[in-house]
């Protein structure tokens, strides 16, 4: 499995995980459509697919086939490994 | 020169031309059979009925579905035709059974929509947002 870490470390990356929240399950269409025409991301279809790869080996989406389309779906999983190490208090302090 | 057709490549032409007209909505222009069985096969919007026709036409070259199958994984639609409200067009057609791979969704000057044509291909259908007001 990828490197969780370097995984978020890039923004479009990032930004590609905000439009799965936004709506998950897509095609690698529209998550380019978003990019390009949400967020002025001018990648090609070839840097935006090598993104989800690095993505996908971290586990932070999971592709599935439904007949002959293939959709991406965020798995947030791994961030619960994150708060796992460095837990989250169990409230927001008083200031 | 001007353009007056466009094609989509169709798996099968019969019934291409019934998803085209009694789905969504387009009119039978040209109907000329070619031999082999193939015909030159297009429609119309009933909007622009002598506007550009959409030839309906074979995907039987060995190098076609292949191509069409590689785009519809990757979610690319083979064409666009223009909407006047996309979600209108996403209820009607989700209420006839069509399937869309992507629901009407805001992509800067336009909104679209994905749809499966049952031939094959993926067909955007998009709809210009209204200018700005000022």
């Amino acid at each position: 499995m990828g490197d969780v870490f370097k995984a978020l470390s890039d923004a479009t990356r990032r930004t590609i995980l905000d439009e799965l929240t936004d709506r998950d399950g897509q095609t690698l269409f529209e998550i380019c459509a978003r990019l390009t025409t949400k967020h002025k991301l001018g990648a090609t279809r070839q840097a935006i697919s090598q993104h989800l790869d690095v993505l996908e080996s971290a586990g932070l989406i999971r592709t599935e086939r439904s007949g002959r389309y293939k959709f991406h779906y965020l798995d947030t999983t791994p961030l619960r490994e994150i708060a796992e190490r460095w837990p989250l208090p169990a409230k927001e302090p008083d200031r | 020169m001007r353009i007056n057709v466009t094609s989509v490549l169709v798996d099968n032409q019969d019934k291409a031309l019934a998803f085209y007209t009694d789905v969504l909505g387009f009119l039978k222009k040209t109907d000329i059979p070619l031999g082999g069985g193939a015909k030159w096969l297009t429609v119309v919007s009933p909007d622009a009925p002598d506007g550009v026709e959409l030839l309906l036409e074979p995907d039987a070259h060995p190098a076609a579905r292949p191509f069409k199958e590689a785009l519809v994984e990757d979610g690319i639609p083979y064409t666009s035709f223009a909407v006047d409200d996309v979600q209108a067009e996403f209820d009607r057609l989700s209420g006839l059974g069509v399937t869309f791979v992507q629901p009407p969704t805001p992509m800067g000057p336009v909104t679209t929509a994905v749809f499966d044509d049952t031939c094959g291909n993926l067909i955007q259908i998009a709809e210009m947002s209204s200018a700005p007001a000022g």
